[in-house]
């Protein structure tokens, strides 16, 4: 992120508002605690008003050395990695306390009328105008922090759970000793694509099998990607040492692949995951009694 | 946030890169496979590096978009740099005897791949890779 | 100087590559093996990579050499216990090592490499 230009006056600003929040730590404090307990977002089901106070002195105290450490507020470089590291920290607990993104933003947002007054104090009126605009542009940055990272938890939430559905949709099950089948269902996705393959070569090697079965009984339609998939899953599994059988190309998807022209070279396949078993049985060099 | 820069001069320094970036991915805790796929995009831009341009240095540095982190890895040059792109980044391509993979394989590799080259002054390559730590304990939900 | 050691057990030399192997040593072990594979007359030379966490284009074409160079001296070689991350990095490279042996473990090498050789 680019730093926008300086005003000459800012990295003055800058300076005393560092110099007051050193100086003026406990006084800020105090208002801050102030208006975070007259706020109608406060939550003293969630935090008591100890903790809520020691939590602000620590973001203080963070703030304060980095105010103290550089002349600009970019929040890219190091010193403020650290205060946004100590939000990403409070977000989470929050979260995890059950307070919604609004109420944690609110926490920073209070400390503005705090700061801007004492700041602002001593200062000339064009200063004056600079600095409000300075607290505040830097304030509502942290706050929008804090509820990206709220955001954030919430996709990787989603997607966790939607992880954990696909990985139920396509177990990879061993059927025999040293035969594992991959029973592959509806369309898959890149990124689900490769979760598969990595889940399936895991299994190869946690098992030892040495023959893997990918069904494709239920897999209505194949695109260009996923053919290519299927073919970099087959090559992947040789290399590793095992080998794969394909079992269940419908009509439908043995034409794409003829039409897509995609080489299935010398790779195993059978009609139905039953013939495709009795391969793999061949194969491990055992036989089927009974047979007709 | 810049984390080291290695001078890569022979092919010792490979290595090197390599182990470096193994270990900053394991700090940032990525996922095996995409480890991998960093670190051995990183190995082949060393190579190159080494092999047409006589060495040059990779800096490497820890990116953080929200809470997501990135590593990145930074190849430059001041070797004879490329004159076809195009041909360079296509696979099977080689000026040498190699196979011609390294280019266009690290760039699948990677989430972000950028190059510049200008004949005559060199080439630099960038790869990242992403990755959002998992905030839950272990054994949590 | 370092070098990869070379294990003969009946007529097969195996290889086990625990280290992040640097390219000179990839090379030194290609004419190591070829040496022995002259005295010995070893019909099989079994590579166990499973300590590897990363392989890429040269070594990649190294391993594949030595199996040339073995056929060439009357051996197979078997490339051994490749791990996950490696192979779907090697072909997403667009490596596949067409014509390589490989196999699980080092006891499904020595089968692969004796129904071969039967
Ligand atoms: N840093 C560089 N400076 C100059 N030329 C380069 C550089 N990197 C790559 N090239 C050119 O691009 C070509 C393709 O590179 P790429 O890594 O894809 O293949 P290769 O190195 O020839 O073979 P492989 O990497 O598969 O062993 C090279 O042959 C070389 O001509
Ligand atoms: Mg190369």
């Amino acid at each position: 992120m680019p730093n926008e230009p300086q005003q000459p006056s800012a990295v003055l600003l800058n300076a005393v508002l560092s110099k007051t929040i050193r100086e003026n730590r406990q006084e800020i404090l105090q208002e801050w605690m102030g208006e975070q307990l007259a706020a109608d977002t406060l939550r003293l089901d969630l935090i008591d008003e100890q903790t809520l106070e020691l939590e602000s002195r620590e973001f203080l105290e963070v703030l304060s050395s980095a105010m103290s450490s550089g002349d600009a507020i970019d929040l890219e470089s190091p010193p403020w990695q650290t205060v946004l590291t100590a939000l990403e920290e409070l977000s989470r607990s929050r979260d995890e306390a059950g307070f919604s993104a609004t109420e944690t933003a609110t926490f920073i947002l209070s400390l503005k009328q705090p700061l801007i007054s004492r700041a602002t104090k001593d200062l000339a009126r064009e200063d004056f105008n600079a600095e409000v605009w300075l607290i505040s542009k830097a304030l509502d940055r942290l706050a929008l922090y804090t509820t990206e990272v709220f955001q954030t938890r919430r996709e990787a939430t989603i997607r966790r759970q939607q992880e954990e559905m696909e990985e139920l949709a396509t177990p990879v099950v061993k059927i025999w000793d040293g035969i594992l089948a991959l029973p592959l269902v509806g369309t898959l996705d890149t990124r689900r694509s490769q979760k598969v393959t990595e889940s399936l070569l895991e299994a190869i090697a946690a098992t030892g099998s040495e023959v893997a079965i990918l069904d494709l009984t239920g897999v209505p339609t194949i695109d260009t990607r996923m053919a290519q998939h299927l073919m970099r899953t087959v090559a992947a599994t040789r290399l590793m040492g095992a080998n794969c059988i394909l079992s269940g190309i419908r009509p439908q998807i043995a034409q794409t692949i003829v039409h897509l022209k995609i080489q299935l070279g010398d790779i195993k396949t059978e009609a139905t995951l039953a013939a495709a078993l009795k391969s793999a049985f061949r194969e491990s060099g055992l036989t089927v009694v009974g047979d007709s | 946030m810049p984390l080291e820069t290695v001078s890569v001069d022979t092919e010792r320094d490979v290595s090197r890169v390599r182990r470096a970036i193994t270990a900053y991915a394991d700090n940032l805790s990525f996922d095996l496979l995409a480890r991998t796929h960093l670190v051995t995009a990183a190995s082949e831009l060393a190579r190159n590096m080494l092999a047409y341009a006589g060495g040059g240095s990779v800096r490497i540095a820890k990116l953080r978009h929200e809470a997501r982190v990135g590593l990145k890895a930074t190849f430059e040059d001041q070797g004879p740099g490329i004159e076809n792109l195009d041909e360079a980044l296509s696979d099977g391509f080689s000026s040498s005897l190699g196979l011609g993979l390294g280019l266009g394989g690290a760039r699948r590799l990677v989430d972000d791949f950028e190059l510049e080259t200008a004949v005559g002054e060199g080439t630099t390559v960038s790869i990242a890779s992403w990755h959002e730590p998992d905030r839950h304990p272990p054994g949590g939900p | 100087m370092e070098r990869i050691a070379i294990a003969q057990i009946g007529d097969c030399l195996l290889v086990t590559i625990q280290v992040d192997m640097h390219d000179r040593l990839a090379l030194t072990l290609r004419e190591d093996l070829g040496q022995r594979l002259v005295q010995t007359q070893a019909t099989g030379v079994l590579l166990d990579i499973s300590g590897l966490d990363t392989l890429d284009t040269f070594i990649a074409r190294v391993l594949a050499g030595i199996a040339s160079m073995s056929k060439l001296l009357g051996a197979e070689t078997v490339i051994i216990g490749m791990r996950p991350a490696v192979a779907m990095t090697l072909v997403e490279l667009g490596l596949t090592l067409d014509g390589v042996n490989t196999a699980l473990d080092v006891e499904r090498g020595m089968a692969l490499l004796r129904r071969k050789n039967a």
